[in-house]
């Protein structure tokens, strides 16, 4: 049987990961209105076809956030203070992003659509480089003192080859993600540019994938605590990756776009399984890992969460599910476009 | 400047904007609510149209609310990492619950409810708009809970060094909870009417859309007046509240530096001499400080410097007075915008049922259009009084602002992030007014005109199929 604390790092990964998933296609879309979209059309169909529910995905990292405060307030602490300029550049985009879906069509002028269109962009490629750069750092180790306090250097502690290599991938797979997304929601020539694009990318993102997960091999510990399970789950990384690539050959977009997505929870699932039973890995000393029992709050608090977060959760998975079908009908161009 | 202060104006710097959009979205969900109910259970095309139209600006300053709120949860991590640790236990609890309960719900439906006009019945379409701003309301209940905490700290223990939450409840029926929710929700409903009566009274000085605005303009003034004089009530009972949790805060706000005697007068203005702890040309009525607080005509209110005494007694040496000029003043602030709000909302009321809306005073219509802003000014002062009264507590007798520091950033650090906040919030306000004047100047019948002129035919067909 799980323990409180044990639970509670579960529910964490799981929201992070619903995050990834979710807010991973918004982040694809959003790149993809610089990279796919040739009009200005094209950008506002891509932007309608996630407009109902990029908030709603967003605010799965409000709630890993939030989470992480109430049930391991140490965790929250050290990770939100010592990446500090990380964080303020992802508000950054995130501020921006929010804000530019709501206003680009507000306006009908070019010079207005072009700078949110940047705007939606550097928006979209941001947060996912970044998170892919903490997560990678997270399993790295940190210099994080007796005190649980981290004081890392930007360039070298929470910069570095790895850790881009991290975030790059993350990109990268989010992009593809959100191309395959498309292709559930736009239609005609849009959607077989988004399935060839996506086709295309398969390739870059299986060496960055390959490549980042050979240098966790070597740079991190977690194959050494975890070999076992980590083991099982690259494989089954391996495989939808393989399935994606198979299915966006038959154009069984759906099967396509799911196969990314399992690659996206595997990829977190990695990360949370490496890190267990730590939450952070110091790397001055072990003894300072911060873990899910020194992390944590108290039993009460655990327990007073756990019975709020269980009652509450069917009930947000339940309406989330519903506006999904509610809008399951594709974006097309000669419909009503709200954003 | 050093990191403690720099982290400190950054926060209050960033929670003030984020506060002047919160009551906004609260207050419009809510009106519109009310309008879509009356498009469903009427069937008047013209609530549809109130619903749209406030809706537009609703949505605009929804936007700003969501994106700055993101923000408020990451900066006590970030900037106040030693606070978190220390009250994490309890704290994050109601943050973690207003994320799962308010925020998935808010988001959720907005999408369906902006999205949803064509796809959704009436009713659920109309259900959609309630259930955001019902989820507008929670969130500010949860929010509320976790700043209660650290007005009135209850329902924990501490142990291992830092405060443990022990009773749940405790926090969530916190006397101080139970006063400063209703009386922020009651300030939100009316910045939300005083908006919609204010850009209302602005039209119908152009005389343009007469009927849409003076409709709209008895609605928003009947719920204007409603609420202004509710928040009046609750902030006398938060008066008499203060006296008894943080007596200090209600020195300060007084300026009162010795006791005041029995029965007690009210200071309505006064030079603040912080340095030599008096005050000189003082206004006073009175009585009056000692109905504010016991609501009878006697009754004596301990002074700053008797408290200070006391405090240093009870938590050791040090400066336990707040910053006296701003808990003071803002106090006034507050006051005389409620009391102007309540006058307005008034008129308002009798102008409409009078049927004089249309001819009726341009000064008062005029001066309408200027009252937007005082919610946002009273309710701003309300919170620079709560917090800053608050100070030198984080957590009132447990911890102090500057303990609860992050130790591991740097002032350079925050001195970037300061910048690049005010520089970005600066410039999504001068884009939110540039586009709420837009809004406005088209008026409720824009989309018609826009769709007929329209050159892409699609448009159009489109725009004829969402009237059939």
């Amino acid at each position: 049987m799980l323990s409180l604390n044990e639970l509670w790092f579960v529910l964490v990964a799981v929201l992070f990961t619903g995050f990834f998933f979710l807010e991973g296609f918004d982040f694809g879309i959003g790149m993809s209105t610089g990279i796919l979209a040739k009009t200005d059309t094209e950008r506002r169909v891509l932007i309608n076809s996630i407009g109902p529910f990029w908030d709603a995905n967003e605010v799965w990292l409000l709630t890993a956030g939030g989470a992480m405060f109430a049930a391991f307030p140490n965790w929250y602490a050290t990770l939100f203070s010592g990446f500090y300029t990380p964080l303020v550049l992802l508000l950054l985009a995130l501020i921006g992003r929010g804000v530019a879906f709501e206003y680009r069509g507000k306006v009908e002028k070019a010079s207005w659509k072009k700078t949110w269109d940047i705007v939606i962009l550097l928006g979209s490629l941001l947060p996912p480089l970044l998170l892919g750069v903490v997560f990678a750092d997270l399993i790295q180790g940190l210099p994080i003192d007796r005190a649980m306090e981290m004081k890392a250097s930007f360039f070298g502690d929470i910069v570095n080859f790895y850790s881009v290599v991290g975030g790059l991938t993350m990109v990268v797979l989010c992009l593809v993600h959100g191309l395959l997304f498309a292709t559930l929601r736009v239609t005609g020539d849009l959607q077989a540019r988004a399935r060839r694009m996506a086709r295309s990318l398969m390739v870059p993102l299986a060496v960055l994938v390959v490549a980042f997960f050979t240098l966790t091999y070597f740079n991190t510990g977690i194959f050494e605590a975890h070999g076992g399970i980590l083991v099982g789950v690259l494989a089954a990384l391996a495989i939808a990756f393989v399935l994606a690539v198979v299915f966006s050959g038959k154009q069984k977009d759906g099967w396509a776009f799911g196969m990314t997505g399992a690659v996206i929870a595997m990829t977190i699932a990695t990360f949370f399984i490496g890190l267990f039973p730590n939450v952070m890995i110091s790397s001055i000393d072990a003894a300072f890992n911060l873990t899910v029992d020194n992390a944590a709050s108290g039993h009460y608090s655990l327990k007073v969460m756990t019975i709020v977060a269980l009652s509450l959760l069917p009930f947000v998975l339940g309406y989330q599910i519903w506006s999904y079908f509610v809008f399951h009908k594709r974006v097309h161009e000669k419909g009503h476009l709200e954003y | 400047m050093d990191v403690i202060m720099l982290s400190r104006i950054q926060f209050a710097a960033t929670t003030i904007f984020h506060f002047f959009f919160v009551p906004v979205s609260i207050g419009l969900a809510f009106t519109i609510a009310i309008m879509e109910t009356m498009y469903v259970v009427k069937g008047k095309e013209e609530y549809k149209r109130m619903a749209k139209f406030w809706g537009k600006l609703f949505l605009i300053n929804f936007a700003i609310g969501v994106v700055t709120g993101i923000l408020q949860e990451f900066q006590f991590g970030m900037n106040w990492s030693a606070y978190s640790r220390f009250v994490g236990d309890v704290f994050g609890a109601p943050l973690a619950v207003e994320a799962l309960l308010a925020f998935f719900m808010e988001s959720t439906f907005i999408g369906l409810w902006i999205f949803g006009w064509e796809r959704l019945s009436k009713k659920v379409h109309a259900l959609c708009i309630w259930l955001v701003a019902i989820g507008t309301i929670l969130s500010a209940f949860w929010i509320l809970a976790a700043n209660s905490f650290m007005q009135r700290p209850v329902g924990f223990t501490i142990n291992n060094g830092r405060a443990e939450m022990n009773d749940f409840l405790a926090l969530i029926t916190n006397g101080q909870l139970l006063l400063e929710f209703p009386h922020t929700i009651l300030a939100a409903f009316m910045t939300g009417a005083f908006l919609i009566a204010g850009v209302s009274a602005y039209k119908l000085l152009k005389k343009q859309d007469v009927p849409f605005f003076k409709k709209s303009f008895v609605i928003a003034t009947v719920i204007g007046l409603v609420s202004s004089i509710g928040v009046a009530l609750v902030g006398h009972q938060q008066a008499q509240y203060l006296v008894k949790t943080q007596p200090m805060k209600m020195a300060a706000t007084e300026a009162l530096w010795e006791n005041s005697g029995d029965p007690a007068s009210w200071t309505v203005t006064a030079f603040i001499d912080t340095e030599n702890q008096r005050n000189t040309g003082e206004f006073q009525i009175p009585y009056l400080l000692s109905f504010l607080s016991y609501s009878k005509f006697s009754g004596e209110v301990q002074g700053m410097k008797e408290l200070q005494a006391q405090y240093e007694q009870q938590y050791g040496p040090g400066d336990y007075i707040p910053p006296v000029r701003t808990t003071f003043w803002s106090f006034r602030i507050m006051v005389a915008s409620g009391t102007l709000l309540i006058l307005l909302s008034m008129y308002g009321v009798y102008l409409a049922a009078r049927k004089k809306l249309e001819n009726g005073n341009k000064w008062f219509m005029r001066l309408m259009v200027f009252a937007i802003s005082l919610p946002i000014i009273a309710n701003t002062s309300g919170w620079i009084m709560t917090e800053i009264g608050r100070q030198p507590w984080t957590v009132f007798g447990l911890m102090t602002t500057a303990d609860g520091v992050s130790p591991s950033v740097t002032a350079g650090q925050v001195l970037f992030s300061l910048i690049a906040f005010v520089a970005i919030y600066a410039i999504l306000a001068v884009v939110m007014a540039y586009l709420f004047i837009r809004v406005i100047q088209k008026g409720p019948y824009a989309a018609e005109t826009q769709a007929e002129t329209s050159s892409d035919p699609f448009d159009k067909e489109e725009y004829r199929h969402a009237i059939s």
